[in-house]
């Protein structure tokens, strides 16, 4: 296209509409960008951030509404249109071919590289370590995506946008799945890269958008609610009109009392996927009426730590002593009726069938119980009155009970579990990364509930990459690194320093 | 010695149905479809190779061309197939596994109920011969293994060089693997992911025509409802086996075709076991050696069997 060459010194969106069946998700939204700027697009789950980028990218198609490049109308029919006018994006999830290698990724989308039979991978290569150069990006360009972390797609993701010509960055939730230090590392690259770039950026973290962004526009139920300044105004401001309402993310406040240990777990060992000790030893006890959060940099045995205790992966020796019985190697229905109740990590797979309705989501670990159960038939008029009764509860929007559970948002879906485990009275409850990429409305429903179970007595292990979510919700804070506990601490003497050092592996930690 | 020079010299020819077959299914999958029609589109290719050169052939001056056009005409019909599945599959997204069936049993049925129009019954044909290699045929041992054979094998395994070629050094290759294992990343920097589609079937389905016409124009030199024997269901079953990978493919193809040829060989020597153990040999062998071998992790096509619709909210 002719605009391949020009630099973008403007670019506005007018009165988009964008419609799916049944949801309003762009309401008739105005914004401007101007050249260097970085805009921050915050507002919570399912108000129409993401649709809206989409439609930019010519990704969706808009009902209604204009796009204007330095004040003149263009149409993108496909994502090429908005590539040729300079446009690019990195999406929540990383487009990359996981089985393909980084350089292949970025041949996709390069048509120089097309030539006739032969793809010219030595011109992709000189392109890539151009873009690597000039931002200072560290990316090796013949590993396979599956071989990287997520810090590692990511940047992968902004050399191939960049190498694709953008000089136009949409982000959506760039730090979304990063650890602590990887955000960090990021926010450096974007503050770098804004010199020469508009950005726009999609998040819910206040503190990245207070760091980052010049301008702020707020999105609430499809609605820009709010543009102006950043620096003119505060995070809680700003979470006010994101939310529309105050949010104060609640905070642990009871006396640590230790009323006996409830989950005891001693000289743990289990071994990951790919077949090393995920877990070397570990020993940890939590009490109850307790929350006990688990720090760490994700990947240092969390996952099999929470899956070892529920009876999902085996344990080679140790012991899981649950209200004084040894539950290692029960089946994981033997758990759930000892009572352990489970927030897993991945909410959309192990956390609900997405194909079932709400209602059928709620009673699936207890099908088979009297309450829902007649004579081997499902008592549906039950079914319904427990499902009204914990949407209402839970405060779960969806249109009816009868909807499939993978429709709702995130934070819907993390409701929909929450409801469930709590509303079977657990003794226990293991919560795995309960807020990760949810908005802070959710989030703050979801820490009030934990809270309130934990002052009626019961236990929590709170695993969790947020230092803000640990510190806010725990009683005591237990660092992880490498399958075993490092050090477990009180949660007053748990700075962000101090954890972050701990974190890092470094065990002795007094003297700092 | 001669009976192992003899039972290799016979796998190796049966292997080539099914290595061009399961060439094609792999362009299918690869590109994210899985395409159960295989044996259907095998069957009319090996009817209309057969066909051609019996009924506009017979009596002409040249009648080997004859041969010829019909392994071309095989071949763009089982083009038109695999666009017709893409249409169904691609365009329509039906269940790929359902539609597959549905197309397996057209082509069988259509094949067998064309052949009885026109032909009637059991009709053998010249078909096409071997073609021994000047010079190398001559050498001993290798010779009558490797290049004493129907010209289509030589093609057959010039193919697999071909295929892994296309696959991870073309452009097009790199969009296929890439419409097939993450079909939104490469809609998002503009590929056209069900224009793809459509090529790699009708890639797929070309080959698998070529392949039914093989079996009938150089394998038995007749047409018969059974012709395929469910070759079809073995290249889709070879594909998983040979981890989408031209070269792990033919190995496959091979060791089960060899398998096939032991059997026969066994059988020839007359000695007393029930034969029926002995036709089971390639089928245990195959499924033995799928379970034992370690899994494809990482390199498969992920989204194989799942239809692509952009504004399908995830």
């Amino acid at each position: 296209m002719e605009h391949t060459t020009r630099t973008i010194n403007s670019l506005r969106v007018e009165h988009i509409t964008k419609r799916f069946p049944g949801v309003l998700a762009c309401d008739d939204i105005s914004l401007s960008i101007g050249k260097g700027e970085v805009l921050a697009l915050v507002g919570e789950n399912g108000a129409g951030k993401t649709t809206l980028m989409n439609v930019l990218m010519g990704l969706y198609h808009p009902d209604e509404g204009k796009i204007f490049i330095n004040d003149e109308e263009v149409h993108f029919k496909s994502p090429n249109d908005a590539f040729a006018c300079g446009i690019g994006m990195v999406h929540q999830q990383y487009m990359l071919v996981p089985n393909m290698t980084v350089l292949e990724n970025i041949a996709l989308g390069y048509k120089q590289a097309w030539k006739g039979l032969k793809l010219d991978l030595a011109l992709v290569r000189r392109q890539v370590k151009d873009v690597i150069g000039k931002y200072g990006l560290t990316v090796d360009p013949d590993a396979y995506i599956w071989q990287l972390s997520v810090g590692e797609q990511q940047r992968v993701e902004l050399v191939k946008t960049l190498c694709l010509g953008a000089r136009f960055l949409i982000l959506d939730e760039p730090t979304s799945a990063l650890t602590p230090q990887e955000t960090d590392e990021l926010i450096v690259l974007l503050k770098r890269m804004a010199g020469e770039l508009s950005i726009i950026f999609i998040s819910h973290k206040l503190q990245e958008v207070k760091d980052l962004s010049s301008k702020v526009a707020i999105l609430r139920h499809g609605k820009v609610v709010f543009q102006g300044t950043t620096s003119d105004h505060s995070s809680s401001d700003i979470a006010a009109l994101m939310t529309g309402h105050e949010v104060v993310l609640p905070h642990n406040t009871g006396e640590a009392c230790c009323l006996g240990p409830m989950l005891q777990l001693k000289n743990l060992k289990a071994r990951s996927d790919r077949g090393f000790l995920a877990l070397d030893d570990l020993s940890l006890y939590v009490c109850k009426g307790e929350i006990v959060g688990l720090a760490g940099v994700s990947g240092n045995g969390q996952r099999e730590l929470a899956e070892v205790i529920n009876g999902l992966r085996h344990v080679e020796s140790g012991q899981i002593l649950f209200d004084g019985q040894d539950i290692a190697n029960f089946t994981p229905a033997q758990v759930i009726d000892a009572g352990m109740g489970y927030i897993p990590e991945e909410r959309n797979t192990e956390g609900i069938v997405p194909s079932f309705s709400m209602k059928e989501n709620f009673i699936l670990k207890d099908s088979t119980s009297s309450q829902f159960n007649r004579h081997a038939f499902l008592n549906n008029k039950e079914i319904d009155r427990n499902a009204n009764e914990l949407r209402e509860k839970f405060d779960i929007r969806s249109p009816n009970i009868e909807v499939a559970a993978g429709s709702l948002s995130g934070g819907n879906i993390q409701k929909v579990i929450l409801a469930r485990e709590i509303s079977r009275n657990p003794k226990f409850l293991i919560a795995v990364y309960p807020t990760r990429g949810l908005d802070m409305g959710a989030a703050e429903f979801i820490h009030k509930q934990l809270l309130q179970k934990r002052n009626e007595g019961v236990g929590i292990l709170l695993i969790s990459e947020e230092l803000d979510e640990i510190t806010n919700l725990s009683d005591q804070v237990a660092v992880i690194f490498k399958g075993k506990i490092q050090k477990v601490l009180p949660s007053s003497k748990a700075s962000r320093r101090r954890l972050g050092i701990l974190m890092a592996g470094v065990k002795d930690d007094e003297e700092i | 010695m001669t009976f192992i020079l003899n039972f290799l010299s016979l796998g190796i020819p049966f292997s080539v149905a099914l290595l061009i077959a399961s060439l094609g299914e792999m362009f299918n999958q690869r590109a994210g479809i899985f395409n159960l029609g295989c044996e259907g589109i095998m069957a009319m290719g090996a009817f209309l190779g057969m066909l051609i050169p019996y009924s506009i052939g017979r009596g002409a001056d040249v009648p080997g061309i004859y041969n010829y056009l019909g392994l071309l005409v095989a071949t763009g019909v089982g083009a038109l197939l695999g666009l017709f599945f893409a249409m169904v599959v691609v365009t329509f997204r039906a269940p790929q596994g359902i539609a597959g069936i549905g197309l397996q049993m057209f082509g069988v049925g259509t094949a067998g109920t064309l052949f009885r129009h026109f032909v009637g019954g059991t009709q053998s044909i010249p078909g096409i011969n071997r073609a021994p290699i000047p010079f190398l045929a001559d050498i001993p041992v290798l010779g009558p293994l490797f290049f004493n054979h129907n010209p289509l094998v030589y093609v057959a395994f010039f193919l697999v060089p071909i295929a892994w070629y296309v696959l991870f050094k073309t452009p097009w290759g790199l969009r296929v693997r890439a419409v097939g294992t993450h079909p939104r990343a490469a809609d998002s920097i503009g590929i056209q992911v069900n224009k793809v589609r459509f090529q790699a079937l009708a890639l797929g389905g070309a080959l698998a025509g070529l392949a039914g016409a093989y079996l009938s124009l150089c394998q038995a030199k007749m047409f018969s409802d059974e012709i395929i024997a469910g070759r079809g269901f073995i290249a889709v079953a070879l594909v998983y086996f040979g981890h989408w990978n031209p070269v792990k493919i033919m190995g496959g193809a091979l060791l089960f075709s060899l398998a096939q040829a032991l059997q026969l060989a066994i059988q020839g020597l007359g000695i007393d076991f029930p034969y029926e153990f002995l036709v089971m040999l390639p089928y245990v062998l195959v499924i033995l050696v799928l379970t034992l071998s370690r899994k494809a992790q990482h390199m498969g096509p992920t989204a194989l069997g799942k239809p692509f619709n952009r504004e399908m909210r995830t």
